[in-house]
């Protein structure tokens, strides 16, 4: 009846994780009680969780990200402790616990915090820089969402049902099959990943459409911003890799569930062959997660030096270029695997192509600087701060292109501090860095700017005592993924990571407390105008929060920073007298479908993890039936009527207005 | 804060080269549609791939079992493939009478159509039917596990076709062709016709060359 499931899958022997999930569980439940009691779930359920809103569901995909990053982060918290304490001694953490965490840290972070992240800046600001009312796609948006959602769900459930995998975030195979792997732990992992992953496919197309055949009068390619650019690049390239890691995690399962040979030992199987599908996805994934980041430091750092980007061209042609070279170097992923030295010299010189045009745009950015008035608030901290760690991380990934000095760093804690440092250094800075600049366009306040540079200096800080002594631990001969150890040289670097962790943690508590006051004084913060940052593209030509249409009128752009142009011609104290009579907008009616679709989506995973097949069969039936039902609605539009549009449309002019006339008087 | 922008100089676009041709706004929803699926045909195209190129490395690994040459039929083959092919024009049949209203053309293609791709289904399931009772399963070797899973992969679209197209005929019989329902139908042609073109590499590359060893 419940296939594998009983009461052996709760781990009432290991206190760790029952005990997390006990307190996450409470939480949960005092944050649903207190929805209930206080009478928010009618809002919730209609302004949120049925919202087709493109600018809604990116604060959703941010929030999932923002929780998902205090999960993995309390991951890595506990991996620091371990390895300090574990010199010639066990530690805290048993191996099977240790193991489930690293591969937890890794998968969660990559696709539950960093992606959902990305992915959610770029459904908030891309339409709106477009100049354009929604995305492509807005009720398969919402089903992206909801499926990542999902992923997530399931990934934390494994903490108190079951187990997670001991494998790593890849889940190598002969490892994570069946015969290594007998217990759910890949199961969770393969099934969240798939089926977030469908979520992120969905995600791409939609982004891919909006970007190509979504965009105002007269947003031709080369004047849309640089953030759109690095979208279209990193979406394509969602479209191209993630089906290959749909297929990979097929075929996985389809070793582990019917006793196929893809990847087995026996029977002619071919374990190099996962390898290479893996990192033929994996690669580009990392490309996939930083170009948007470039993106945001691209807008953040010619909005706050005033001045247009330098070389607006060269960082279209870089990204582009990127965005293609990065389907070729998947194999110095694992140059020590036997391809012998012709292929790995080939794919080595890829590797260190792939930096010229990244150092292109890093050139970008300083000459865009070099000049300017640069104002250093917090989003433009984490861009320079980007800017030094991510060159360190950078030039740490071109010695490991080098194949004779990989197989000596391969698998290493140098590998480790590597990849931290491109991805937090460069991801995670990035996000950072959208979140601070795009927050007041989402909810109409500023974030408080004490506490905002704070957490920066701390998580900056943080970040290069946590790994910088992974390098050298590394260099050291330190290998990744160790429960314990007995080299007493290694041993100084672990305490000072730990403690470097330990900084890193005071700078996500001020970001939270920068959240909490910023919401607290957020009248003193509020943002009138639209334009707090004095803006130079599309988005900060509408009011904060935007209406739901985004633009009252389609805006016609002329040239390149289009909001900048607009400015300059001071256009907003003649628009109103030019335009045309407001018209009837129509909108895209909310829909339940992405979250009934993503219920049965983790009914479905649930039974799938734990072969409880009638539930299998059930999930599948609701999820088909709920598309039909979508499918059978008469009025998937709703109208806003003209005179809403005006009335909405003049309150925000003449807070602009104002503060027009204010400066020219000054 | 002050809002200097009004005051700076304009920045004309620096980069005017020759012409430049405006462009004249968002697309229209039918072409943001069909494009749209377009893009998702190419994504299912690239796990196909991942498929073939794991049949590719797998397809001589037999483990002492057999040989492609020895399970393939030809006449079955044969007979699925006209199936599939004529069904990509009854479909395309389908698709013109959508666009001219049409109801009866319309429930006649796709009704044909249903039944070629039912008949293709039932093929191959006798064809899979048959080699696991002669212990020819996807387990007995590497091979015939990407061969399985590549045939099946295709045998699992067509499937969620002939659910798709019963679902745009009752579509069509309840709501008539509104503007969404044609939408919807334009992206079951490309996604039938896509089917077909991957068949086309799957006769190929399994049946054709694996006749020949």
């Amino acid at each position: 009846m419940l296939g594998k499931l009983d009461w052996s899958a709760i781990p009432f022997d290991q206190p760790i994780p029952l005990i997390a999930g006990a307190v996450v569980l409470i939480a949960i439940l005092a944050v649903l009680i207190w929805v209930v009691v206080k009478g928010h779930l009618p809002y919730l359920w209609h302004e949120w969780i049925t919202s087709v809103d493109h600018k809604r569901i990116g604060v959703m995909y941010i929030l999932l990200a923002s929780v998902m990053l205090l999960r993995g982060g309390s991951d890595a918290i506990m991996m620091r402790i371990q390895q300090a304490v574990a010199y010639q001694s066990q530690g805290y953490l048993p191996p099977e616990h240790y193991n489930q965490i690293f591969s937890a840290h890794g998968t969660i972070m990559i696709f539950f915090v960093a992606m959902p992240f990305v992915i959610g800046l770029m459904n908030l600001v891309v339409p709106l820089q477009l100049g354009v009312r929604d995305v492509a796609f807005p009720t398969l948006n919402s089903v992206g969402f909801w499926l990542t959602a999902t992923g997530a769900l399931l990934v934390n459930l494994s903490l108190v049902i079951g187990e997670f995998a001991r494998t790593g975030w890849l889940a190598f195979p002969p490892l994570s099959g069946l015969s290594y792997s007998p217990g759910v732990g890949v199961d969770y992992y393969a099934w969240s990943l798939q089926i977030s992953g469908v979520g992120t496919l969905v995600a791409g197309i939609n982004l891919v459409t909006t970007v190509l055949k979504l965009r105002t009068k007269g947003m031709n390619y080369l004047r849309m911003p640089m953030f759109c650019w690095t979208t279209l690049a990193s979406n394509l390239l969602i479209v191209a890799a993630f089906p290959i890691l749909t297929a990979t995690l097929a075929m996985l399962l389809l070793d582990r569930y019917l006793g196929f040979h893809f990847f087995t030992n026996e029977a002619g199987g071919n374990v190099m062959m996962f390898m290479n599908l893996i990192w033929a996805w994996g690669h580009p994934e990392v490309y996939i997660l930083v170009l948007p980041a470039f993106g945001i430091f691209s807008e953040v750092v010619s909005t706050f030096s005033g001045k247009a980007l330098f070389g607006y061209r060269s960082m279209v042609l870089a990204t582009m270029a990127i965005c293609v070279v990065s389907f070729m170097v998947w194999l110095h992923h694992f140059f020590t695997m036997g391809a012998g030295p012709d292929v790995n010299a080939i794919f080595g010189i890829a590797s260190m192509i792939i930096a010229i045009p990244t150092g292109v745009k890093i050139y970008n950015w300083l000459f865009t600087m070099y000049g300017g008035r640069i104002r250093f608030a917090t989003p433009m901290l984490w861009s320079v701060g980007f800017m030094v760690t991510f060159i360190i991380g950078g030039l740490t990934g071109v010695l490991l292109a080098v194949p004779p000095a990989d197989f000596m760093l391969h698998n290493s804690m140098f590998l480790v501090a590597h990849f931290h440092n491109v991805i937090i250094g460069g991801v995670l800075f990035g996000a950072f860095a959208g979140f601070e600049y795009w927050f007041p366009k989402a909810f109409g306040f500023r974030l408080d700017e004490r506490w905002g540079k704070a957490g920066f200096w701390f998580t900056f800080l943080g970040f290069f005592i946590t790994f910088i002594p992974l390098y050298i631990a590394g260099m050291l001969g330190m290998t990744r993924r160790m429960q314990h150890y007995d080299v007493a040289a290694w041993r100084p670097w672990m305490i000072v990571a730990a403690a470097g962790m330990a900084v890193l943690t005071i700078g996500v508590i001020c970001q939270i407390v920068q959240l909490v006051v910023s919401i607290r004084n957020r009248e003193a913060l509020r943002d009138r105008t639209g334009d707090p940052w004095d803006g130079r593209s599309l988005e900060w030509a509408t009011s904060s929060p935007p209406p739901v249409f985004n633009f009252a009128f389609n805006p016609d752009v002329r040239g390149e920073d289009a909001y900048w142009h607009m400015k300059a011609h001071a256009q907003q104290q003649s628009l109103e007298r030019d335009r045309p009579e407001y018209q009837d907008i129509e909108m895209p009616r909310n829909s339940p479908t992405g979250f009934v679709c993503a219920f049965f989506a983790t009914i479905m995973g649930f039974a799938l993890i734990w072969h409880i097949w009638w539930m299998v069969i059930l999930g599948g039936l609701g999820a088909w039936a709920t598309f039909v039902v979508f499918a059978w609605r008469d009025h998937d539009e709703y109208v806003i009527p003209a005179e809403e549009v005006a009335a909405i449309d003049r309150v925000n002019l003449e807070e602009r207005r104002s503060l027009i006339s204010m400066a020219g008087a000054a | 804060m002050a809002m200097t922008a009004t005051a700076g100089h304009a920045h004309a676009d620096p980069h005017h080269i020759g012409v430049v041709i405006e462009h004249p706004g968002p697309a229209s929803k039918r072409i943001v549609t069909a494009y749209g699926f377009w893009i998702f045909l190419l994504s299912d195209i690239v796990m196909f791939s991942c498929f073939f190129a794991a049949y590719a490395v797998l397809s001589g690994q037999t483990a002492d079992g057999p040989k492609g040459s020895e399970i393939f039929e030809q006449r079955n083959v044969a007979i699925e493939t006209v199936c599939l092919l004529l069904s990509s024009f009854t479909c395309g049949m389908a698709s013109i009478a959508a666009d001219v209203r049409n109801r009866f053309w319309f429930y006649l293609g796709m009704t044909v159509t249903c039944v070629l791709g039912l008949i293709f289904l039932v093929l191959e399931f006798r064809e899979f039917a048959d080699l696991v009772a002669r212990g020819y399963g996807p387990s007995r070797s590497a091979f015939l596990t990407a061969f399985f899973s590549l045939v099946g992969c295709h045998g699992l679209h067509v499937s969620a076709g002939v659910l798709w197209l019963l679902t745009m005929m009752a579509q069509v019989f309840a709501k008539g062709f509104r503007a969404d329902v044609l939408r919807r139908m334009m992206c079951f042609a490309l996604f039938w016709h896509a089917l077909d073109i991957v068949w086309v590499g799957v006769f190929s590359v399994v049946y054709l060359l694996g006749s020949g060893a």
